[in-house]
């Protein structure tokens, strides 16, 4: 794949290109949040590039950029049908607290990205301004928290309705389900080097 | 060459054959299981096959599948419970009849498995009393006529304490899951 897309976009916006790189014939720009849409409504509408196609998006997080502002990597997958190129496209937002994690929503170029940004949302705790009717779409809304930042508690759960008690089932909880938690499973949680029940993580 | 056999039960002489009410009634509940199958994930596939007539779960008498929880008197927990389809479940399972039995169908209705996370519900005894566990991922379908056998066996003595069936051995399996014995070992 040609470096069209990257040249042309460091022709036009300059500065606003962070860094780009191709490799195995992807190529990648990150770019900064305020020109997000800039870039965005660009590579959709420049007859050359014509992304038409919203692939993918979702939410990265990196802890340890949260200093400078850059704790959520949000990425975006193009595709242009009529041109047959695809372009990845990052930028990152927000602090250790993830306080200014917004960026603008894209839904106004493509409809598609209604539901992956709410995804990203939900997941991640981006907040995109301008989407049309943004909340949860996979937790339900009583859920605290964004479960893929990584200091959500690995095994934190959030029930809907209370456990049963002993009391109601007659019988110790523990003796419940006669088993631990990998039985019938052809492989060990060990496998992954994800800590059992009651183990140290 | 005819030959005659003859069945003896006790009372056959006159026509009668004596019996406790109680028995009587189990006996009829276990071969006349309606089930609810509620199913939500990979292990429905398994599900289909097992009431399909390759293993034919209709030789047990748990032939007719009801789609009004309100009919069904057999909840087969097939899949994976996320923490927000719990309440759906416990409703489900409250709109049943009594007498209801409870089978969870694979490791994830049985204790959640490898969905140790966020959103799954890790075993549905959490919110629903389970008769039988039949974990195995997904479990083989011998195990699970296993576990209806199981239960039919628990109906016709009155027992409600949870019953488990050991997964059988995967064949295909067996290597992984030396290799990971020997890792624990070390």
């Amino acid at each position: 794949m040609s470096k069209l897309v990257l040249e042309k976009l460091a022709q036009k916006f300059g500065a606003a290109i962070v860094e780009t790189h191709s490799d195995h014939g992807d190529d990648t720009a990150r770019v900064t949040p305020a020109a997000w849409k800039d870039i965005c409504r660009y590579l959709r509408t420049d007859p050359a590039l014509d992304f038409d196609m919203l692939v993918d998006m979702c939410g990265v997080d990196y802890p340890e950029r949260g200093a400078t502002n850059e704790r959520l990597e949000v990425v975006l997958h193009l595709y242009s049908i009529g041109r047959r190129h695809r372009v990845r496209l990052k930028t990152r937002v927000g602090d250790e607290d993830m306080d200014d994690a917004d960026l603008d929503s894209v839904t106004s170029i493509w409809a598609g990205a209604n539901w992956f940004e709410r995804e990203v949302f939900d997941m991640s705790g981006v907040t995109f301004k301008g989407h049309p009717d943004l909340r949860r779409i996979l937790m339900y809304p009583e859920f605290e928290g964004h479960p893929l930042l990584k200091d959500y508690p690995a095994q934190r759960t959030q029930p809907l309705i209370p456990y049963r008690t002993e009391a109601e089932a007659g019988l110790p909880l523990d003796k419940l389900a006669p088993f631990r938690e990998d039985e019938g499973m052809s492989f060990g949680r060990k496998a992954w080097g994800t800590p059992g029940e009651g183990e140290p993580s | 060459m005819a030959a005659t056999r003859t069945v003896a039960i006790e009372g056959s002489e006159s026509g009668f054959a004596t019996t406790r009410f109680e028995d009587m009634l189990n006996w009829a509940r276990k071969y006349s299981l309606f089930q609810y199958p509620f199913v939500t994930a990979c292990c429905g596939m398994e599900f289909m096959s097992l009431a399909s007539p390759r293993f034919d779960l209709a030789r047990f008498g748990a032939e007719a599948p009801r789609f009004s929880p309100r009919q069904a008197d057999l909840l087969w927990v097939v899949g994976t419970i996320s923490q927000r389809q719990a309440p759906v479940l416990k409703r489900i399972y409250e709109q049943m009849m009594d007498p209801k039995w409870v089978l969870a169908f694979g490791t994830c209705a049985s204790c959640g498995g490898f969905y140790d996370n966020y959103t799954t519900l890790a075993g549905i005894d959490k919110i629903v009393p389970c008769d039988i566990y039949v974990p195995g991922c997904p479990p083989r379908p011998e195990a699970v006529m296993d576990g209806l056998m199981l239960l039919q066996d628990k109906i016709a003595r009155g027992d409600r304490t949870p019953g488990i069936v050991k997964p059988r051995t995967d064949p295909a399996l067996t290597t992984i899951r030396k290799k990971h014995t020997e890792d624990d070992a070390r």
